[in-house]
């Protein structure tokens, strides 16, 4: 038998976060991205309720414009932990005329997600949506709550939080309104690569790095993928070697030129970086609001 | 695996005192601030024709604070250094905002309380120092920023430091440790490194101190309190009968084979194992989220309190406590709130309000019949069932609740629990 519990206060609070929402909510989801951050929920999750199951199904937003890579571990992840998935497609409702694609040089799907995941709520009736973002990765995070309370828009009311004292997490709602849970609000990214590392989490190729085709614009690396990344003719396409420090779609994150082919490899270049995940993410740049603004709507 | 260190300091300071410069001066120095955040700071800097970085702005947040040009809310800052990782909780220093001021420092090992040079002690000083010593925060810094602006003078930095040390004579709590240090936020100077221009200050940077805060001067010595969040049940072939009882050890320490009673049923047992995911341990201590198992078959739900036979909690059916009201809509007497203590909830009824403090003149008292938005006082309030529980100067952790509207379900309300006739 091992001796004394050896205490993680940022896993600690994870956990905590985790069970109150199994007891507070009747109907909660893991919002699952595909990324670190949503692969290091569910495996923060694993240990909240050992030895019995995750006691909640996950959801995946899917834009169309995701990695293989992702989608492959994803289906792989859900039959290893036996969990229930539920994918909508964002697709399906540009197909029905819901929402308009943007189009031109920097057309992304990420603001579209917001319709497909309201609709996925409403749907399922979920009470409670568990998600992986951290108040490190940009200024309007920074004041978000463990358990943000949304209207039935979906909507933050940045103005109107309610407070949160000591640990006490308040999941009262009305009818039609919802919580969004951030469980790993106070991690930064560099102690998720290093809980990942420690706790030998697998995650998917892409954030190691690899040989892949892409193209320059605007400083940034782009994935060269003819179907889903505009490109124009004179963005030329070669080959480097990169990983990607955060994963959305294609069309909306870049790469960084790597070597780090192991995790303890990444871990180190992380410390060393002086730039920061969100500067690889294309649509935070679109301006200084630009989060705040997706959030109101309804965004994660 | 190694444990991580993790240090939560809030801070306090009238508007414009520098509080976001200073933090931005933090995270510049330690180079915690990444290349593109900072081009972004140094654009918009050209941008509104200063000749100097505006590090103020790598915490203001949200659009209406950039409008405004004030703080808000509470936002917080994550940075780390070799040996630790720091979270500030940056709250706002208007009058309106003491429930933000609360919400940051009731998560927060330390407080930082920043004064300006030109103005010393004012007003507002009193009351971020009364919330402080009201919260029971164990480390106090106060920085005495902007002592370029006084040319950096010994006998202006002592001044303010008397003046202080007056007021801090009034605190309740008296074992809190007041550390002074004269810095210039915007210049830099003893926030990281130590300066020429304050050579004859022979104490820490303001950097140099936090590194050097030990744990175990900041936490108290306290019983232990597991209160159960959730019951595991897995009903899986080869865990068919395990039981577990999860939720975050407040409080002292655990061990396998402890006596414990189970409240408020008062069903006694013992402590079977302690199970962190799939390994089994002897002991835990506190902040752990641990499942554990007792020897007996008895019946435990959300809520219940695990304690030690020999460390049992005060129990009453109503209780006397501070709050601080966080509501647009007052509190009077005889309405009803749902009262949640940790993750226990239960209908209660304000018996009444005692008494308003006076937050400027020292916790004051003043009768009167309702508390508003940003009002801290005294009530009486009464439970629908007895609770068990501990007052907020015996574990910080344990002696606290909210009080949440049942209409609106907004937490309208926090209380440190302060029932001294209960002392048993
Ligand atoms: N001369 C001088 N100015 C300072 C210092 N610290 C902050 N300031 C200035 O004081 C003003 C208010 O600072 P800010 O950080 O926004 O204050 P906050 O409201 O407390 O966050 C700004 O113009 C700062 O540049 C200092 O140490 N020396």
């Amino acid at each position: 038998m091992n001796d004394i519990v050896i205490n993680n206060p940022l896993e600690d609070e994870a956990i905590y976060i985790f069970r109150e929402v199994a007891a507070q909510f009747e109907k909660p989801a893991i919002l699952f991205s595909g990324g670190k951050d949503s692969i290091t929920l569910v495996h923060l999750a694993k240990k909240a309720f050992y030895p019995a199951k995750i006691p909640f199904p996950l959801v995946h937003i899917d834009t169309g414009h995701n990695f293989p890579e992702t989608i492959a571990f994803r289906d792989n992840l859900v039959k290893e932990f036996g969990l229930e998935l539920h994918v909508h497609y964002v697709q399906d409702n540009i197909d029905a005329g819901h929402v308009k694609e943007e189009q031109g040089k920097y057309a992304s799907r990420n603001q579209l997600q917001t319709q497909t995941l309201l609709q996925a709520i409403e749907e399922h009736g979920f009470d409670a949506c568990i998600g992986g973002a951290r108040r490190d990765e940009e200024k309007a995070r920074a004041k978000e709550r463990i358990f943000s309370v949304r209207d039935d828009f979906g909507q933050w009311d940045e103005k109107n939080q309610r407070p949160e004292v000591f640990d006490m997490l308040n999941g009262r709602i009305a009818y039609g309104q919802n919580v969004r849970v951030f469980p790993i609000s106070n991690w930064t990214e560099l102690d998720v690569w290093t809980y990942i590392q420690n706790e030998e989490i697998e995650i998917p190729s892409i954030y190691f790095a690899h040989k892949r085709n892409v193209f320059e614009r605007d400083g940034l690396i782009w994935t060269a993928n003819d179907d889903v990344v505009y490109r124009e003719k004179d963005e030329i396409v070669t080959e480097k070697t990169v990983r990607f420090r955060t994963v959305g779609d294609m069309s909306c994150t870049a790469a960084v030129e790597s070597l780090a082919f192991s995790i303890e490899e990444v871990v180190k270049e992380i410390r060393q970086s002086d730039l920061s995940e969100r500067g690889a993410r294309i649509d935070d740049m679109r301006s200084e609001a630009a989060m705040e603004t997706r959030k109101q709507e309804g965004y994660f | 695996m190694k444990k991580n260190k993790v240090l939560k300091i809030s801070t306090a300071g009238s508007v414009d005192d520098g509080k976001s410069t200073l933090i931005g001066r933090i995270l510049y120095d330690t180079k915690s601030l990444k290349r593109d955040a900072l081009e972004a700071i140094k654009k918009n800097s050209e941008q509104k024709g200063y000749d100097y970085l505006d590090l103020a702005l790598a915490t203001d947040g949200l659009v209406a604070e950039r409008e405004q040009g004030i703080t808000i809310d509470v936002a917080h800052i994550y940075f780390s250094t070799p040996n630790r990782s720091y979270i500030i909780a940056d709250t706002p220093g208007h009058k309106e905002y003491t429930r933000n001021m609360i919400t940051g420092a009731s998560s927060s090992d330390i407080a930082v309380i920043l004064i300006d040079a030109r103005k010393g002690v004012v007003e507002q000083t009193k009351r971020h120092f009364f919330i402080n010593n009201l919260l029971r925060i164990n480390e106090l810094i106060v920085a005495v920023n902007k002592m370029d602006l006084v040319d950096y003078k010994e006998t202006r930095f002592n001044a303010i430091v008397e003046d202080f040390k007056k007021l801090a004579q009034a605190g309740s709590y008296k074992e809190q440790l007041i550390t002074f240090i004269p810095i210039s936020a915007l210049h830099g100077d003893n926030v990281v490194a130590s300066s020429e221009n304050l050579s004859w200050y022979s104490g820490k940077t303001l950097m140099q101190h936090l590194e050097n805060i030990q744990f175990e001067d900041i936490h108290q010595n306290t019983q232990a309190r597991f209160q159960v969040q959730t019951v595991i049940r897995p009903k899986t072939e080869n865990f068919h009968d395990f039981r577990g009882y999860a939720g975050k050890l407040k409080g002292g320490e655990l061990s396998v084979g402890d006596k414990v009673v189970v409240l408020p049923s008062k069903m006694k047992s013992t402590i079977k194992t302690i199970e962190f995911y799939d390994k089994k341990y002897t002991k835990a201590s506190i902040g752990s989220s641990i499942t554990i198992t007792l020897e007996d078959d008895i019946n435990v739900s959300r809520g219940d309190l695990i304690v030690k036979e020999n460390q049992l909690p005060h129990e009453a059916k109503e209780i006397k406590a501070i709050i601080c009201w966080m509501d647009s809509t007052p509190l009077i007497s005889s309405t009803i709130y749902q009262f949640q203590y940790g993750v226990k909830s239960v209908k209660s009824k304000i018996k009444s309000i005692d008494s308003k403090i006076d937050t400027d003149r020292m916790g004051k008292e003043q009768e009167t019949n309702e508390l508003q938005l940003n009002n801290l006082g005294w009530a009486t309030i009464q439970l629908a069932k007895p609770l068990h529980f501990d007052n907020y100067d015996e574990n910080k952790d344990s002696g606290a609740f909210i009080l949440i509207d049942t209409k609106t379900n907004n937490t309208a309300g926090v209380g440190f629990i302060q029932h001294k006739e209960s002392l048993n």
